[in-house]
């Protein structure tokens, strides 16, 4: 059993109150919600508690032993709704099937980084939601112990149930509950040891599965509240152009329109957050009126006269910049090593320079932003989908001139993240909206506004450089990177570290185009690069090219270069290694042409291999085989179902999707012109093998998605001997028809 | 603005719309169904999707006016103890993620297999090309219609 010290995130572990409102009514499936892994088997319904008994603020338990769990981040589809809890739940030590999860409303004074974002929600999460359990256990033994008279030392748990064997007393956690509200939170307090650990892996169903199959209300637009009215936006309808004037009176008049009126979410004075820097429309028409489809009509109706704010940009122009940028040395060097241009100069080595190339991304969150909004004199009640609602409340703090006491946040299950969510601009503008309409409102985007009004993934550009010597050893690495807002090139990363003469450069073009994070932001698309181009290297060296990489790791394990390299080599073969073995990588079956690729980001190590079978003389993704280490995996179900999912977005937006502008303009405004991927372009069969190595959990929203584009580029490549250089991919007729 | 007699799920309804208002508004607005979701508005995600008369209709460009006696059945109402075999099949495998699809599609894949009892997998990748699934769980929809094919035998 390990020690550890409880001082970190203590206030978390005190007691509120001792009793929580007893008795309150759940929701119809609250008993079902954790059942097993088998679905079909009936639940055992326990009778609702009387009373609940706050323990901490984590968790509160109920006279018969039901445990309310609250699980304290945003749940954005990466079914940490499931996993938090479930971590809390294995030191408490009680039957999952008689935990209840909630999600917690934002509370910055009991838990700490309430955020979605950069996969971190477990690795941040693990220690704090081992120690509410365990404390709240070794609080619920102190008052079984005073109460039976016995030292604490002889008493022993199962499944939410104190032992005492010398007595062959037991008693359940619900009847000694309210006692354990008046503990003394321990200073110091063990943990398991993971071979102990009966829930955290193994296979547990989303807490939320049963609601989403039945479609009860779990997201921000199901919110409906007694007297909300619905309000939508009118933006800029190009990058560049600000609101210059709009004819309200106009549209006041449609059936169930009740306020037309200009709103600024930016004003002088205001402090901005850093989820509000990325948003360039501030100033925008909001229309509030009685059903959706009355303010759809009045939204389409109403006139504005849009007037030049700053230079407007084409997709045309932004690809130009970043093509010059890749024959300039960069003023920014984020990394140099040896001395590369000698090596480079030098006639008795091979080159190898290819340039990659790929599209601004939209986030196409299924669910579109909104929020609602209850803004009065005294407070504002907002709930709804938002990644960082820490942010969300200093930001309308500022705009409304309140403290932060008088503002709650709830978050409502989100229909998709990807990191749009982290701006929460449209959470301040519900506030304006209702704030001036004098009214509760929920605010709702169209799929136009969602996609013409986004965050976007940057286009990029990066072109690579290696040389290989006689021997066809890799003796230098040029990576010079050019983006929208920032370069995607991380110059720690792999192959740094691996290679004696290394240059990483940074191009930086500036734009008014919004972008931002979105799902593993720069690895998804410097891994496809990168991984494309080793593989194109490892070939011209006459090598296979998982031992081509291997043989890089080897150097970088035994003789690192430099000692900021931030990857650990071992991991980085260990999962290469695994994929191969899992594949059986030198055996491909008849007609199965192979891609081989491997990323590390967000703290965890994937690598995926792909099979592509030619069909009517096209090549098709027959399946996918991948090999994660991100140390201990709590919930493997729903672990593997995030991996797959990485996996079909990172094809999919490859293969098919891109952003574009006009003067400003998005050339695409919904699912008709931007292309997602279809059921029918899904890989028939994805396998995924974790690392068993007891390390310390990191996340995985976004791990397995960077390496897989190269994945598939290589297998393509292996099949058809074309390249692929160029994002989407489709775009490319020759090969994908 | 008009009245309309609308039977969901088995229960009539009436409300005073505009007659153009889509059904999936009428569902999510005037019968407070939210279980319906609105996802692109012209019929490219399927996430909107109800039976109307068994078939699976994209709700959002079906205008209340155009629907007459017809019968509308939304998620809410495919079983009423939420256990059909997609249902059941859909927590078996464990397949939301995010979820806001996911009523979409056990809607349009009951359509699909009560016109093909038996789908192959082709077929069922065809049968589903409709619906999007932005967190990309095509392969668990594609095992959960399997599972469920083969318990409605």
């Amino acid at each position: 059993m390990n020690l550890i010290k409880t001082s970190h995130n203590r206030r978390s572990f005190l007691k509120t109150s001792t009793v929580a409102g007893g008795g309150f009514v759940l929701g119809f499936s609250w008993l079902t919600a954790c059942q097993t892994a088998d679905p079909v088997k009936e639940a055992v319904v326990k009778a609702m508690p009387k009373e609940w008994f706050n323990i901490n603020s984590f968790l509160k338990i109920g006279d018969n032993g039901i445990v309310t769990i609250m699980s304290p981040n945003p749940e954005i589809g990466q079914n940490v709704k499931t996993a938090m809890p479930m971590i809390v739940a294995e030191e408490l030590d009680v039957a999952w099937e008689d935990v209840v999860v909630e999600q917690a409303p934002l509370n910055t004074k009991d838990f700490s980084r309430q955020l979605a974002g950069g996969s971190q929600s477990i690795r941040h999460g693990w220690d704090g939601l081992r120690m509410a359990g365990a404390t709240a256990r070794r609080m619920l033994l102190e008052a079984a112990a005073k109460q039976w008279e016995v030292p604490v030392g002889e008493l022993t748990t199962s499944e939410g149930i104190i032992y005492h064997k010398g007595s062959g007393k037991e008693m359940g956690y619900g009847d000694i509950a309210s006692a354990a509200n008046g503990m003394v939170v321990p200073e110091e307090i063990g943990l398991k040891d993971p071979k102990d650990f009966k829930i955290i892996g193994t296979d547990r169903l989303n807490v939320d599965g049963k609601k989403i199959v039945t479609g009860q209300p779990l997201f921000g637009l199901d919110i409906q509240e007694e007297g909300m009215k619905i309000a939508m936006i009118v933006h800029p309808p190009a990058f560049g152009m600000k609101l210059k004037s709009f004819d309200g009176d106009a549209i006041k008049s449609m059936p169930g329109i009740t306020d037309v009126f200009s709103i600024n979410t930016q004003p002088k004075g205001v402090e901005l957050q850093w989820s509000d820097k990325n948003n360039v429309f501030p100033e925008m028409v909001a229309i509030v009126g009685e059903s959706t489809w009355q303010v759809m009509k009045a939204k389409k109706a109403l006139k504005v006269e849009w007037g030049p704010g700053s230079k407007s940009e084409s997709s045309a122009d932004h690809e130009a910049t970043l093509t010059k940028f890749m024959s300039q040395k960069a003023k920014e060097v984020a990394r140099r090593d040896g001395n590369p241009e000698a090596v480079f100069a030098s006639s008795d080595n091979k080159i190898v320079e290819r340039t990659y190339t790929a599209p601004f991304l939209a986030h196409n969150t299924m669910e579109p932003m909104n929020f609602y909004a209850n803004v009065t004199a005294d407070k504002a009640i907002l709930n709804g989908p938002i990644q960082t609602p820490e942010f969300a409340e200093k930001s309308i703090a500022s705009l409304l001139g309140m403290d932060p006491e008088q503002i709650t946040i709830d978050m409502t299950r989100m229909g998709g993240g990807f990191g749009r969510r982290l701006y929460g601009h449209f959470v301040t503008e519900a506030a304006l909206i209702s704030k001036q309409a004098k009214s509760p409102i929920k605010l709702v985007y169209t799929r136009e506004d969602d996609m013409t009004h986004g965050i976007y993934r940057p286009a990029y550009k990066v072109t690579y450089k290696a040389a290989l010597d006689a021997d066809n050893n890799l003796v230098a690495f040029h990576v010079r990177g050019a983006g929208t807002h920032g370069s995607p090139v991380f110059a720690n990363r792999f192959p740094a570290g691996a290679v004696d003469n290394y240059l990483a450069e940074n191009h930086t073009k500036e734009s008014n185009i919004s972008t931002g994070a979105w799902r593993a932001p720069r690895s998804n698309f410097i891994a496809c690069a990168e991984q494309c181009f080793l593989d194109e290297v490892a070939k011209e060296a006459g090598k296979d090219p998982i031992d081509f990489r291997l043989a890089l790791f080897d150097k970088a394990i035994a003789n690192p270069v430099g000692e900021k390299n931030d990857y650990d080599a071992e991991r980085y073969a260990g999962v290469l290694k695994l994929v191969k073995e899992k594949a059986n990588w030198s055996n491909p079956a008849n007609g199965v042409h192979r891609g081989v690729s491997a990323y590390f980001c967000h703290n965890s190590y994937v690598a995926q291999v792909v099979d592509v079978v030619m069909e009517d003389n096209l090549p098709k993704v027959q399946k996918v085989h991948c090999a994660v280490d991100c140390g201990i995996v709590i919930n493997p179900l729903s672990a593997k179902n995030q991996i797959e999912g990485g996996i079909i977005d990172g094809i999919g937006h490859a293969m098919f999707s891109g952003m574009t502008f006009d003067n400003g303009k998005p050339d695409q405004t919904n699912f008709d012109t931007y292309r997602l991927i279809r059921h029918t372009e899904a890989p028939a069969s994805i396998e995924t093998h974790f690392v068993d190595n007891g390390i310390k959990p990191t996340g995985l929203g976004e791990p397995s998605l960077p390496p897989i584009a190269a994945a598939v580029a290589n297998a393509i490549a292996s099949a058809t001997g074309e390249r692929l250089y160029s994002q989407p991919f489709i775009a490319n007729k020759k090969v994908l028809g | 603005m008009a009245v309309y007699n609308l039977t969901i799920n088995g229960k009539k309804h009436q409300v005073d719309v505009d007659p153009d208002t889509p059904i999936l508004w009428v569902l999510r607005d005037n019968i407070n169904l939210v279980g319906t979701k609105y996802g692109c508005g012209i019929g490219q995600c399927g996430a909107c999707t109800v039976h109307l008369d068994g078939n699976a209709v994209r709700s959002c460009s079906l205008p209340v006016s155009k629907v007459a006696e017809q019968k509308i059945t939304t998620i809410e109402g495919l079983s009423e103890t939420g256990t059909h075999p997609l249902q059941e099949a859909w927590l078996a495998h464990d397949v939301p993620q995010c979820g806001y699809c996911q009523a979409g599609q056990i809607m349009n894949a009951a359509s699909l297999l009560t016109n093909n009892p038996n789908p192959s997998d082709a077929d069922i990748a065809a049968g589903m090309n409709g619906n999007i699934c932005r967190c990309g769980t095509y392969t668990r929809i594609q095992a959960a219609i399997k599972t469920a094919a083969t318990k409605m035998g």
